[in-house]
C-alpha cells in the first residue's frame, strides 16, 4: 500500500545519513549529508509543505553544508584521516538497534497506524507569516536575536589568537 | 513561484496532497534517522562527524513536526512555523559549532574529542 516514491525517498534520505556518518573521505561525507537534506526535503513536499521545503534546501543544502566544506578545507587532511574508532562503534550500533527496535515496536500498536491524512485540506502559506508576525512575534524576535549573538560570537572565536 | 514548481511534480504523476501513507510511515522514516544520529554520537570520535550526527537529529525531529502537523484532525499550519525556528536554530548551532571545531583545531591541532583534555571540565 505504501507508495513507491515514498519509499524510495525515504530509503536515500536514511541510507545517505548512514553514508554521511560511514564516508571514509570527510568531503564525500559532506555531500552526502546534503544529500540526505535533499532527501528530506522531498519528504517535505510530499507531506504538502513547500514552503518548508524551499526553506530547507536554501538554509541546510545552501549554506549549512557549504560552511562544514569550508570547515574541512580549514581543518588539516591527515588529521582526519587518523581517527580511528574502537570499542565506541558496537555500542553504538546496540544502542541505535535497541532505540529502533523498542520504539518501533511499541509505536506499532498506537493508533499511528490508522492515522490518514484529510486530502482535501490544503495549507495556505500566507499562515505562516501572519502566524509569525501575529502569534509568535516574540519567538522571532528572540531568534533573530539567537542568530545575531552566535554570528558575533563565531566571529569573536575566529579573531581569537593563541597567546 | 510555488505554481511554477509543482508542475514538473504533477508531470511525474506525483501529487501534491494526495498521501496515503499512514502516519507510522514518517514516523519510522523519522525514528530510523533519529537511530543514525544516535549511532554517529555514540560511536565517532570526529568533531566534525559529531556536528553530521546532530544535524541528521534536527531534521528528524522537523519531519515529525511537520508530519504530525499535516496529520491532525484539521491540518495546522503551526508546525510548519515551529520547524522554521527549528530550522533557524539549527544553523547557528552549526555556526558556532563549526567556530568552536576551528578554534579546538588552532589550539590543540587535533579534532579527535578524546583529545580534546584542554575543554574537560
Amino acid at each position: 500500500m505504501t507508495d513507491i516514491v515514498f519509499i524510495s525517498v525515504s530509503l536515500l534520505t536514511v541510507g545517505f545519513a548512514i553514508l554521511a556518518l560511514e564516508a571514509r573521505e570527510l568531503v564525500y561525507g559532506a555531500v552526502a549529508l546534503s544529500i540526505s537534506f535533499l532527501g528530506a526535503a522531498a519528504l517535505f513536499i510530499l507531506l504538502d509543505s513547500i514552503f518548508i521545503a524551499i526553506f530547507q534546501v536554501l538554509v541546510y543544502v545552501g549554506s549549512i553544508a557549504i560552511l562544514i566544506v569550508f570547515v574541512i578545507m580549514l581543518v588539516r587532511r591527515e588529521k582526519w584521516i587518523s581517527i580511528k574508532g574502537g570499542n565506541e562503534r558496537t555500542l553504538g550500533i546496540i544502542a541505535a538497534v535497541l532505540l529502533f527496535s523498542t520504539m518501533g515496536y511499541f509505536s506499532l500498536s498506537t493508533s499511528l497506524t490508522s492515522q490518514y491524512p484529510d486530502p482535501s485540506a490544503l495549507f495556505n502559506f500566507t499562515e505562516i507569516g501572519s502566524q509569525l508576525i501575529n502569534e509568535y512575534s516574540i519567538i522571532l524576535q528572540l531568534t533573530g536575536l539567537a542568530l545575531a549573538v552566535s554570528i558575533v560570537g563565531a566571529l569573536t572565536m575566529a579573531k581569537f589568537e593563541n597567546r | 513561484m510555488l505554481y511554477l514548481l509543482s508542475v514538473p511534480l504533477l508531470w511525474l504523476n506525483l501529487r501534491i496532497g494526495d498521501l496515503l501513507e499512514p502516519l507510522i510511515n514518517y514516523f519510522i522514516v523519522s525514528l530510523a534517522l533519529l537511530c543514525v544520529g544516535v549511532y554517529g554520537l555514540i560511536a565517532k570520535r570526529n568533531a566534525i562527524r559529531l556536528l553530521f550526527a546532530v544535524e541528521i537529529i534536527i531534521n528528524a525531529a522537523i519531519i515529525n513536526f511537520v508530519a504530525f502537523a499535516r496529520y491532525y484532525d484539521t491540518p495546522l499550519i503551526t508546525g510548519q512555523t515551529f520547524s522554521l525556528f527549528a530550522i533557524a536554530l539549527a544553523a547557528t548551532e552549526a555556526a558556532v559549532g563549526l567556530a568552536i571545531i576551528v578554534q579546538a583545531f588552532r589550539l590543540n591541532n587535533d579534532i579527535d574529542v578524546l583529545e580534546l583534555k584542554r575543554l574537560r571540565g
